[in-house]
């Protein structure tokens, strides 16, 4: 059977000179999510997926993603199956049309086999907010495998399908990636477009891909990036983000100090110290630098985000899609109950926080303060992108946690995020980058200016071949 | 201090519209208040004369034209409501006179 794993360029080549068809390929993901169905990575399998490559196979194979299969994160509206965001709201949802970023990879063969788990609505670092039931690390399935992206994640690097769709609102791609093995990528804020993509905080949400190398991630991303006319805040695209790699010698990379604490792994650690001396060797001048906003970021998004979200979320009441409370008399009722019964412990805390924020007498004191302090860590970022071409650090501060070792417990969770949400907040795009290690995997988070994503996915492959 | 007592998680479950059962409130207001108490830290941070920021993209003023599409049938719209009678959307009664 075929290794899903492998390069997408090559499975594509072989599909259009016809030695692999796109229905051994989808056949070979449609097996695979079976077997793996113990990793729960997959809440739903495409009715559509195999037609699709029955289609490719027998008319045109010229796409540049011919007849490979893919996975999108259960936020992403699909034809062919339902789109729940992992909640219990929107357990039934069908969705009539589909997302931009899906619409695009289609247009070039690509196949969208199933759908993967995440932390409800995206809120979440471990996939156990899942109303459905956690997805397990793809290796050691006793662990979780990061969040919110967890479905995703597991299912890459389980060699479900060729790669999978996330989306990135405090580290959602990285974390997850870091936390599986794989490479995660948020690109810059705005150079995806998220139509189609059930919102959470829309001033930092990306989408992005998961992916077993850089190359396909970047292959990935040249496909789904630029403007849509149907997301104002798309903005303008490089030409190509297909790149080869970046020669590293003669560049200047920070290493993010506050990233290298005390509350960060010393397996972590030590993984990072290894990359920055392959750096060094390979003639990169790395130096550490201070962004002491960085350690405010959490503070940050955790007033601003659940502020978006809790608007966000205001438009599931029960009436229009969605649960609706079987218990309701009347329609104040079906907006009170549909939300209490539909909605999970996490998205009510962070709905309740958000509303909270932005309610008369705190708007000012919280999110008009985090604001300002989000100012301030833009102009941080932007300083250290005038003397260093990419900064560097950790993606996660510690590998893989037990199932359970975190989720009664909100605020260890959030955490979990601590290495990934500033960039969030400056809307740079970031990558992660698996390092070999002997146990759990560990992640490299490298991060470049806003609307720089081909310099840093030409970077990160070099990287990449380094550290491997 | 407390912040976040059983009664202000009332007030705010009823901005936000969540009709939380008295067991999850107890609940809700010591998370709700450890969360507000870790998010303070930002009230010692400095930042007389800093702009806010809304958003981080630089466009200002994305324009399109105002054109009417009928992108979807009623049908399609409809096809995920709880309840529907006539080719609209039916809600339960607003006034509550029972």
């Amino acid at each position: 059977m075929t290794d899903l794993r492998r390069p997408i360029a090559e499975l594509v080549a072989e599909v259009q000179s016809g030695t692999l068809t796109a229905v051994e390929l989808v056949t070979a993901s449609l097996e695979a999510i079976e077997k793996s169905d113990g990793y729960h990575a997959i809440l739903e399998v495409s009715e559509v997926a195999l037609e699709r490559a029955k289609q490719i196979d027998a008319g045109d194979k010229s796409g540049r993603l011919a007849g490979i299969p893919f996975v999108a994160k259960d936020n992403f509206l699909t034809r062919g199956t339902h789109t729940t965001a992992a909640s219990n709201i929107l357990k039934p949802f069908a969705a009539p049309y589909q997302a931009t970023a899906v619409e695009k990879l289609e247009a070039e063969g690509a196949i969208m086999v199933a759908k993967a788990n995440l932390d409800a609505f995206a809120h979440g670092s471990s996939t156990e907010n899942s109303d459905f039931g956690p997805t397990k690390n793809p290796v050691d399935p006793t662990r979780v495998p990061g969040g919110s992206s967890g479905g995703s994640a597991a299912a890459v690097k389980l060699g479900l399908a060729c790669f999978a769709l996330g989306t990135d609102t405090g580290g959602s791609i990285r974390q997850p990636a870091a936390l599986s093995g794989v490479v995660g990528l948020k690109p810059t804020y705005g150079l995806v477009s998220r139509f189609g993509v059930i919102a959470m905080g829309s001033s930092v949400d990306v989408i992005g891909p998961l992916a077993n190398r850089v190359t396909d991630a970047s292959l990935v991303l040249d496909v789904m990036a630029g403007k849509d006319r149907f997301d104002a805040t798309t903005i303008d695209r490089q030409k190509s983000y297909a790149v080869e790699p970046l020669p590293l010698k003669g560049k200047k990379i920070g290493l993010i100090k506050e990233y290298m604490g005390d509350g960060t792994d010393s397996a972590v650690k030590a993984a990072v110290t290894a990359t920055v001396q392959q750096l060094t060797a390979a003639g990169a001048t790395v130096e550490d630098i201070s962004l002491p906003s960085v350690d405010l970021a959490l503070a940050c998004y955790y007033i601003l985000i659940p502020a978006e979200l809790s608007s966000n979320l205001a438009r599931y009441d029960g009436i229009r899609f969605g649960h609706s409370s079987q218990q309701a008399k009347t329609l104040a009722d079906t907006y009170l109950k549909s939300r209490d019964e539909g909605f999970g412990a996490e998205a009510k805390r962070r709905i309740m926080i958000g509303t909270y924020v932005l309610s008369s007498g705190y708007y000012e004191a919280y999110y008009k303060k985090a604001q300002k302090v989000r100012t301030l860590l833009v102009r941080e970022f932007n300083t250290a992108f005038e003397r260093y071409d990419y900064l560097l650090g950790p993606t996660a501060p510690t590998t893989a946690f037990e199932l359970g070792e975190k989720n009664q417990d909100p605020l260890a969770m959030y955490m979990s995020d601590i290495d990934t949400v500033a960039v969030n907040m400056v809307g740079a795009p970031g990558i992660s980058i698996p390092t070999p290690t002997d146990g759990l995997p560990i992640g490299i988070q490298l991060i470049a200016p806003q609307g720089k994503d081909a310099e840093l996915l030409g970077a990160a492959q070099a990287v990449e071949e380094l550290v491997a | 201090m407390t912040k976040i007592t059983p009664d202000e998680v009332r007030r705010i479950a009823a901005l936000a519209t969540i009709g939380l059962e008295e067991a999850e409130i107890d609940q809700m207001a010591g998370e709700l208040d450890q969360i507000v108490t870790f998010v303070e830290q930002l009230q010692n941070v400095d930042t007389d004369g800093v702009e806010p920021t809304d958003q981080v993209t630089g466009l200002v003023d994305v324009w399109r034209e105002d054109e009417v599409r009928s992108d979807f049938s009623r049908e399609e719209l409809l096809a995920n409501a709880p309840d529907q009678q006539d080719g609209f959307f039916k809600v339960k009664r607003v006034l509550n006179n029972d």
